[in-house]
């Protein structure tokens, strides 16, 4: 967990900092699918949809779980990450306009992965009964989306030859 | 009487429905992240925000926020955001340009804004390159960088914004890096309360044109030494260092310039005497 992480006293900071890295998540996924569908990418522009489309669903379900208390409102005082970014946000900078759906799955698989190591340290680290219960089943649900990638990247290989040879759009440097 | 207030605005509340044609892995786009996200921190409303841009990729920003927006001439953003701001103080008014609009076209600009120093935030995306014309060498571009426009190089000393900036008068000058969004919304934030012309320079790489710039991430770090209110000190700082260190670098204390206006004419009569010789 980087030195800026948000940590979570109670049941309530764990619902906000759960609920911040869902939104983060969203925003990202839905900005790498309004990339593709720009650059005519169109298989990119479902699975990023998807994959934006699941990690709502988990945002809701937090929002559900946390009942009338206002998640949203408790995220923006406790859910910062000063320095870094939380952990699911995917890397826009890994973006381009040629990758394809086991380039996405990989960058989705690495998000995954960080936020499973973020709430398995907030677990190891939790005091709070409610926050460690809360903090074991995080635990167990970001393992399924991890073992879910790598199903996922078996069934989408990475293509033969790399990213697809003929570029509809290549950049046409004067270099 | 019951007295509503408005809620916090999130940061997607800063942000239109239009999507960026910006290349993906482009660091324009976390840097209109970290714009929405210093947006909401501050606490300002969209309607009390004006964004202003020349043209180049960087410029394109206006048009992806729910803010004012000015896209305006190229390189004269400058002139467009100071006048906005002397007959409008009440907005809260953020320039956004990239080096070639910024240092080339709007160079000329880039110093009277810094000597003026009316309330204004001033980011520039330098890429070192032209990206939307295509790989042209910018007032950035390292000498040695070869391209058939410049075989071998321009062999050109790369202009340097953040000495200028400082030796022009500039009240607040940062370093940032896209790639560190929370980090640049940070220092957005520092530039903006900072009373007078704020300069923050912001590392954007081009991945098209320069993909070469991929590796900035690895190259950045923070500066080791807290900003300073001495202009030569943090000139002679900035001239030295190897270009990546991050963070505020110069906090000065200059009054901003922000002279009295006057009456606005409303009526024709009235405005027709104006041009009266």
């Amino acid at each position: 967990m980087s030195a800026d992480a948000p940590r979570a006293s109670s049941l309530v900071d764990l619902y906000a900092i759960a609920y911040q890295i869902e939104v983060d998540a969203v925003e990202r996924y839905t900005m790498l699918a309004d990339q593709m569908e720009m650059h005519n990418n169109l298989a990119l522009v479902d699975v990023f949809r998807d994959l934006a489309r699941a990690e709502g669903i988990h945002r809701d379900q937090i929002c559900s779980m946390a009942g009338d208390f206002d998640v949203a409102a408790h995220a923006r005082k406790v859910a910062r990450w000063h320095l870094g970014e939380s952990p699911e946000s995917a890397d826009l900078a890994a973006a381009h306009y040629l990758m394809t759906p086991h380039d996405a799955l990989q960058m989705a698989l690495a998000a995954e992965q960080r936020a499973l190591e973020f709430f398995r340290e907030l677990l190891a680290n939790a005091v709070d009964t409610d926050v460690r219960h809360l903090a074991a089943e995080l635990v167990e649900e970001e393992t399924g989306h991890v073992a879910l990638c790598h199903r996922l990247l078996l069934r989408y290989p990475p293509p033969a030859g790399g990213r697809p040879a003929g570029d509809p759009d290549p950049p046409a440097s004067q270099a | 009487m019951s007295a509503t207030i408005a809620p916090a605005c999130r940061p997607a509340d800063y942000r239109s429905a239009v999507k960026p044609i910006w290349c993906p892995g482009c660091g324009d786009f976390h840097v209109l992240m970290a714009f929405t996200r210093a947006f909401a921190e501050l606490g300002v409303r969209p309607e009390q925000v004006a964004v202003v841009s020349g043209i180049g990729c960087s410029s394109r920003v206006p048009a992806y926020m729910n803010c004012y927006g000015f896209h305006g001439v190229h390189g004269r953003s400058l002139a467009v955001a100071a006048g906005l701001k002397i007959v409008r103080p009440d907005l809260m008014v953020v320039v956004a340009s990239g080096d070639g609009d910024g240092y080339s076209i709007g160079g000329n600009h880039f110093l009277h804004a810094c000597r003026r120093n009316v309330d204004l935030t001033y980011v520039v995306m330098d890429n070192h390159i032209y990206g939307m014309t295509k790989g042209q060498p910018s007032p950035t571009t390292e000498p040695d960088f070869d391209t058939a426009l410049a075989p071998g190089g321009t062999g050109m000393r790369p202009f340097h914004p953040l000495v200028i900036a400082l030796a022009s008068g500039a009240n607040f000058v940062a370093r940032a890096f896209s790639g560190n969004p929370a980090e640049t919304a940070g220092i957005i934030v520092e530039a903006v309360r900072h009373p007078g012309f704020s300069f923050v320079e912001v590392l954007s790489p081009c991945v098209t044109y320069r993909p070469d710039q991929r590796a900035w991430k690895d190259r950045v770090h923070r500066a080791p030494v807290d900003a300073t209110d001495d202009a030569a000190r943090a000139a002679r700082r900035v001239m030295t260092d190897d270009g990546f260190n991050l963070g505020v670098l110069y906090r000065g204390n200059r009054p901003p310039y922000a002279p009295p206006i006057g009456k606005a004419i409303t009526d024709l009569a009235e405005l027709e005497r104006e041009f009266e010789l």
